[in-house]
């Protein structure tokens, strides 16, 4: 049996330090009490080591090392209850028990982690009967180890009250495991699904940055050559909104359902870009979800801009939009033409009253200034109830 | 888009020294070329690189006035260059573009040490104003980086403020306002009576407390809007 405790030590430090580790604090446990043993455990486990570590075999077989702790463990019990260092067989036995269950549902979570994260790794190649298997194994071993620990609870119940008392203790035993299982049963169901979700999530935004990355470094980077050539204009404004829509998803909020002041400022640009051949320069400082008030500056912008298109000359109207918590202001602006606010013909007086109109209604104003040979700049402010 | 600044090109002609002598780093074999084809005449390029180590080793040899730095680089980022170039050399002055606009990535860029940003959407001959200008010890914003630095210096801050560095004044937020509406520095000193010269040093001052302050707001803006 002593053989059989030297051989055990020498084959473990082939293995993962977790069941090591497990096992360890089993064998400690299961001494008990006994200060002494819990000394003779540790100078057993340190004594071997220097020669041993050199020769770190990982055996393919999970199942070996653990049943040499096991046999080291239960040898050590033989030999301090020959020795007299014992606390008694009832409570001892039920305690090791107890802990071989432990370690068993320990070695278990951490084990089939590994098969199953393998088995994911060969899956293309590989056979899906692996990870099945891997899936039915982790399922015994629970059994398993729930019934030693619960075999060592009986046990030790069952020692120490009177025999007769026995069916009442079971009962009470199966009772309050019950209500466990009641109560922590749905929290642990939920948080199951929370961590599986949170790495479902995490894969994903680890796959979106590598495409973002390589869009950014190939596609982007194509675009942008594209509008410094002597291309087409159309083939530029192609260009511009792709390169708009791709940094829009690059860059965008990540739950995009919800459409925000930037974003809808952005998709206005795109439009008036897509309609009337001209670059469109779009930033946004500060942001604010949507409301009547700001789709009132979104919509007033655009047909700003649009005016800008058709009537400035210019090939850039820039959009300057800021969100302050008191109001929101907004600035078209081209380098164009400009004209006279006194002599203005009747269709862009009609649009900078529809402008205006439109400000007014959400209680916001409109100013234009634009002077010949000077550009257009129109002014929309909206004021916002401060909360 | 047009760089801030981009007018009518001559600015004082009547320097006495050779062309400004540019040095080029971008990984991208194509628009290296291309850049080099379309700088080449007014200006001297006197190296490229394609990663950081050929950057930083490039630069230290053969000391240029400007570095035209890509954000993106393998091997560290352009960060990464104008903090290793710095470290010998603090005179070398760099103008940073990419093709990227997320913001974090900008500002970085220009809190690591460079004195402007452009997209590489840039037309060249804003390109060209853009380097003349940070050759002469001017800032670049164009409209985009006007945003973002001023969405970067809003709201207030808990804990200590240091006024000098921490907060922008309300001259300079004007001055950055009217750039991100896409005024050139021309433009915004007439519109707010100030000469061109105190417009240039205004954003300056902006590009100096942004590299300084070590704003709460600044790092978590970043973190805000970092990537997925």
């Amino acid at each position: 049996m002593v053989a059989g405790v030297a051989g055990g030590l020498g084959e473990r430090f082939g293995i993962d330090p977790v069941l090591v580790r497990t096992a360890f604090v089993v064998l400690s446990t299961a001494a008990g009490a006994g200060i002494a043993i819990y000394l003779l455990a540790w100078g057993l486990t340190h004594e071997p080591r220097p020669g041993e570590t050199v020769v770190r075999l990982r055996p393919a077989n999970q199942a070996r090392p653990a049943i040499a702790l096991g046999l080291i463990v239960f040898g050590l019990l033989l030999v301090l209850r020959e020795a007299r260092i014992w606390l008694g067989d009832g409570l001892v036995w039920p305690v090791a028990l107890a802990g071989a269950g432990f370690a068993v549902l320990w070695s278990r979570s951490d084990s089939s982690e590994r098969a199953r994260w393998a088995a994911a790794r060969r899956r293309f190649p590989g056979n899906p009967l692996e990870a099945v298997f891997a899936g039915r194994i982790s399922f015994a071993r629970v059994a398993v180890g729930a019934l030693l620990v619960a075999t060592g609870m009986g046990a030790f119940l069952g020692g120490t009250a009177a025999l007769a008392a026995l069916p009442t203790v079971l009962l009470a035993m199966a009772v309050t495991v019950t209500g466990l299982g009641l109560i922590l049963g749905p929290w642990m169901v939920r948080l199951t699904r929370q961590l599986t979700d949170e790495r479902r999530q995490r894969i994903r935004s680890e796959e979106r940055a590598e495409v973002a990355a390589h869009l950014h470094d190939s596609v982007l980077h194509t675009l942008a050559l594209i509008q410094r050539a002597d291309a087409p204009p159309e083939v530029t404004t192609l260009a511009r909104r792709q390169e708009r829509e791709l940094r829009s998803w690059l860059y965008g909020r990540p739950d995009g359902g919800e459409e925000r002041l930037s974003s809808a400022i952005e998709a206005m640009a795109d439009r008036v870009e897509e309609h009337h051949r001209v670059a469109v320069d779009a930033v946004v400082v500060g942001d604010s979800p949507m409301d009547e008030r700001a789709w009132a500056i979104v919509h007033a912008s655009q047909e700003a801009a649009v005016n800008a298109a058709k009537h400035s000359g210019a090939a850039q109207v820039s959009v300057y939009v800021e969100v302050e918590p008191d109001a929101i202001t907004a600035f078209v602006r081209d380098q164009g033409k400009g004209f006279d606010p006194a002599d203005v013909s009747e269709d862009r007086r009609g649009i900078a009253e529809s402008i205006r109109g439109r400000m007014r209604r959400h209680g916001g104003s409109a100013v234009v200034t634009s002077e010949p040979g000077e550009g257009t700049e129109v002014t929309l402010t909206m004021p916002l109830e401060s909360a | 888009m047009s760089a801030v600044g981009a007018g009518p090109p001559p600015r004082d002609p009547g320097q006495p020294a050779g062309r400004t002598r540019v040095f080029l780093v971008d990984d991208h074999h194509f628009f290296l070329s291309g850049l080099r084809a379309e700088l080449g005449e007014e200006f001297e390029i006197v190296g490229e690189a394609g990663d950081v180590d050929g950057a930083v080793e490039g630069i230290r040899h053969s000391h240029p006035d400007v570095v035209l730095l890509d954000v993106h680089l393998p091997g560290g980022g352009g960060r990464t260059v104008i903090e290793a170039v710095h470290r010998d050399d603090p005179e070398v002055r760099f103008l940073a573009l990419s093709v990227s606009d997320a913001a974090e990535d900008v500002i970085a860029v220009i809190r690591a040490g460079a004195r402007g940003y452009v997209t590489k959407s840039i037309s060249p001959s804003d390109l060209a104003d853009a380097l003349r200008r940070v050759h002469d010890g001017d800032a670049v914003f164009s409209p985009r980086l006007a945003g973002f630095v001023l969405d970067a210096f809003r709201g207030r801050i808990a804990g200590p403020v240091d006024p000098e560095l921490d907060q922008l004044t309300a001259r300079e937020q004007e001055v950055l306002r009217h750039i991100a509406r896409g005024f050139t520095y021309k433009e915004v000193g007439r519109r707010l009576h100030l000469s061109v010269k105190t417009v240039e040093t205004h954003v300056s001052s902006v590009l100096r407390k942004l590299q300084l302050s070590s704003r709460y707001e600044l790092t978590r803006w970043a973190t805000d809007r970092r990537l997925v």
